[in-house]
């Protein structure tokens, strides 16, 4: 007998589509609402970040990192100078690594409120949006203070950091940090706190753990399934193995939990500014390293851990002022790989939901 | 004292005033001529308030927008930004009229002139004052409701003319909402009717005039809120226009003016439905007499649209099985016993006067 079915509809997501994060395009195949297939095109915004490497000095690939993930770039530039001073054999001045611990977390406090904030938007939660979208004005104002720029701000240098925050600096800080509870409990109220985004996000798109880490997920979105991962305690890079922090965990492995995980680690995050501000020595903020830079041959693999997960960065020198490789290992990338198999079965606004909670920035997916 | 009395009579009778003045052209002032140009008139009235109501409620829309989200909203042109939305309509004027390749020329185009003047006829039948009802219709709220449900079929309509995915799946969701959300709407003003054993709108405002039947039907009231928000398309409920999923639904295809009517109609379809929450249970014009009845009904409208707007901006949208179950498990079975509790009423209240 055949049964009476509704026409399957392939439907294109992306790449112009308001809640697609930037250029990411998905062909979903829908029975009425319901998703039946999934197939993720990448590469709108592919701009061949690891060939550009090639061709320019290991200083100047500095401001390319901050256009992979540009919400959270001090990291971008974090990850690639240390594994550029790895291969070198540099030794940091102090005082630089508090500061570059400084910037980084706020980074990640950055990185997470847009996250939150986008979230709500794809939820249709305008308000919530602009509520964190309003907050982290304030990281971006302290960003311009010590580097000049607001967005992409280029702040690490190989061998340091690129300049001493001013005097104002550190006021803006404090008062910053003292305002972070007020915040998280006004997002909660706003939009976490709320039924219907509560009913939108729990219980779907459940990331089991066996699954998260076979497709070797990274990050809050790995933490969410309950997996305590984060390369910070697990390879503790500069000097976080000075700090006193946990690292959330969340057993929940739906996308409520994947979103209100990043709440948590900006807890954790303010914790950790807080005892390098107590910390933070006097001194030089460069180590002296030669004008030219030109590792001895050699390869060298490094990560650290990004707001969105672990970002990795491989480079091969050949004893040049170029890199003769640079690999990148983009976080969101590869957490993006659950996106087919856990949406599926789900609707279209839950697919909306899911990709938002991933917190997917296209610059890093696609390089 | 006895002027300022005078005063008010003329200022709460002042449209009722204005009527009589134009019927007293004709020779007989209740001839079919007279009666006709009344009509005409009125429509013109109804027209005007539609027209008028999008232009205030788009900027004030963008000002309460505004407001819950810390910003100052449109504040450039003219006294406090009070020009943007003329702007904006003339802008739209010198927009390109777009047909999209394989549409359906005749449903693309007729479906935003339904949607336009279905708030038109539906606010045809409120009375806006005493006596002040363009047309008094005794079977008010069935047709009131009636009208409001053909905006399915233009919405329909959009979504398959425009010959786009995005606004057939959001046609598809207008039509399941609108079925779901229109029968625990109907059965929430069944209380009221209940009480006043009449359909007629003019009539339930007089019943109105010791309590707002909001005290009698607090329940109805809440449900016809929720229902008719859903009916209008207004968020947490807007899944039919969900940008961030269908991008803008059946809308996603029309520019310029077509598209403004659209808007047009979405702002009259908002302005009806408070009105109409106004008339049933915050009672209508009915209010002290210190200000003249319009008024005082616009005043109710206004504040149910403005409820409408800042729920629209504080709500995250609802998703569409949550919706479904909402309407069906929840609204309609509340709205059942709430007709049963009135009736219920109904019966002691006769028992204990004795009636």
């Amino acid at each position: 007998m055949d049964i009476e079915k509704t026409q399957e509809l392939p439907l294109n997501l992306g790449p112009q589509h308001p809640s697609m994060h930037g250029l990411f395009r998905m062909v979903v195949h829908l029975e009425g609402e319901k998703i039946t297939k999934i197939e993720p095109k990448m590469g709108y915004l592919h701009r061949g970040m690891e060939k550009l490497a090639e061709s320019r000095t290991y200083s100047q690939f500095i401001p390319y990192t901050d256009r992979l993930d540009y919400l959270a770039s001090p990291h971008n530039n974090w990850g690639y100078v240390q594994t550029v001073e790895k291969l070198m054999g540099v030794e940091i001045p102090e005082r630089a690594e508090y500061l570059r611990v400084i910037f980084g977390e706020l980074a990640r406090i950055a990185s997470h409120q847009v996250c939150i904030a986008s979230t709500a938007l794809d939820l249709a939660g305008w308000t919530a949006w602009s509520y964190a979208f309003r907050d982290r004005e304030r990281i971006c104002d302290m960003y311009e203070m010590t580097a000049g720029s607001r967005l992409t701000v280029n702040i690490m240098r190989i061998g340091g950091i690129c300049a001493e925050p001013p005097a104002e600096f550190w006021p803006a800080l404090k008062s910053f940090l003292d305002d972070t509870p007020e915040m998280l409990e006004e997002y909660y109220g706003m939009f976490f706190g709320n039924e219907i985004a509560q009913g939108r996000l729990k219980s779907v798109g459940i990331l089991s753990k066996e699954l998260a880490e076979n497709l070797s997920i990274t990050g809050p979105v790995l933490r969410a399934s309950g997996v305590n991962y984060d390369v910070r305690k697990a390879a503790p890079y500069s000097i976080y193995d000075r700090f006193d922090f946990n690292v959330p965990v969340r057993t929940g492995c739906d996308s409520y939990d994947r979103t209100i995980i990043r709440m948590d680690e900006i807890v954790e995050s303010v914790k950790i500014i807080k005892q390098a501000v107590r910390d933070i020595p006097e001194g030089p903020i460069m180590a002296k390293v030669p004008k030219v830079i030109k590792p001895p041959v050699g390869e060298v693999y490094h990560s650290v851990e990004n707001p969105k997960g672990e970002l990795g960065f491989y480079i091969v020198s050949d004893g040049t002022t170029k890199p003769a490789r640079v690999r990148i290992r983009p976080a969101t990338f590869i957490n993006l790989q659950m996106l087919p198999i856990v949406a599926l079965g789900w609707k279209i606004q839950d697919i909306v939901a899911i990709f938002a909670t991933l917190d997917a920035v296209l610059g890093e997916v696609d390089k | 004292m006895e002027t300022i009395n005078n005063l008010m009579m003329t200022i709460n009778n002042l449209f009722l005033i204005i009527t009589a003045f134009i019927r007293s052209f004709f020779a007989d002032p209740h001839s079919l001529w007279a009666n006709l140009t009344m009509y005409v008139i009125n429509f013109i009235i109804v027209v005007v308030i539609i027209v008028l109501a999008a232009l205030i409620l788009i900027l004030l829309e963008r000002k309460v927008a505004g407001w819950t989200s810390q910003r100052s909203g449109p504040n450039r042109l003219g006294p406090r930004g009070w020009f943007q939305t003329i702007a904006d309509a003339i802008k739209l004027l010198g927009k390109e009229d777009l047909t999209p390749a394989g549409a359906d020329k005749f449903m693309f185009k007729v479906a935003p002139m339904i949607i336009f003047s279905l708030p038109m006829l539906s606010l045809a039948v409120i009375p806006f004052g005493k006596g002040l009802a363009p047309i008094n219709l005794d079977l008010g709220i069935i047709y009131y409701l009636a009208i409001t449900s053909i905006s399915t079929v233009a919405f329909l309509m959009a979504g398959w003319g425009s010959n786009n995915k995005y606004a057939l799946i959001g046609g598809m969701r207008e039509v399941a909402q609108m079925i779901s959300y229109e029968i625990p709407l109907l059965f929430s003003v069944l209380g009221v009717v209940m009480i006043t054993q009449s359909f007629n709108l003019g009539v339930i405002v007089e019943a109105q005039s010791s309590i707002p039947f909001i005290v009698l039907q607090p329940l109805g009231f809440v449900i016809f809120i929720i229902a008719g928000m859903a009916e209008v398309n207004r968020a947490p409920f807007d899944l039919v226009e969900a940008d961030q999923e269908v991008v803008a639904g059946p809308f996603v295809e029309y520019t310029g003016l077509r598209w403004g009517l659209f808007f047009l109609g979405e702002y009259g379809n908002m302005t009806a439905m408070s009105a109409l929450a106004a008339t049933v249970f915050l009672g209508g014009w009915q209010g002290p007499g210190f200000l003249p009845g319009w008024i005082w009904f616009w005043m109710k409208a206004g504040i149910i649209i403005f409820f409408m707007m800042w729920v629209r901006w504080t709500f995250p949208r609802i998703r569409i099985d949550h919706l479904m179950h909402f309407a069906w498990k929840v609204l309609l079975p509340l709205s059942i016993a709430n007709i049963f509790l009135t009736g219920l009423g109904i019966y002691i209240y006769r028992l204990v006067m004795g009636g």
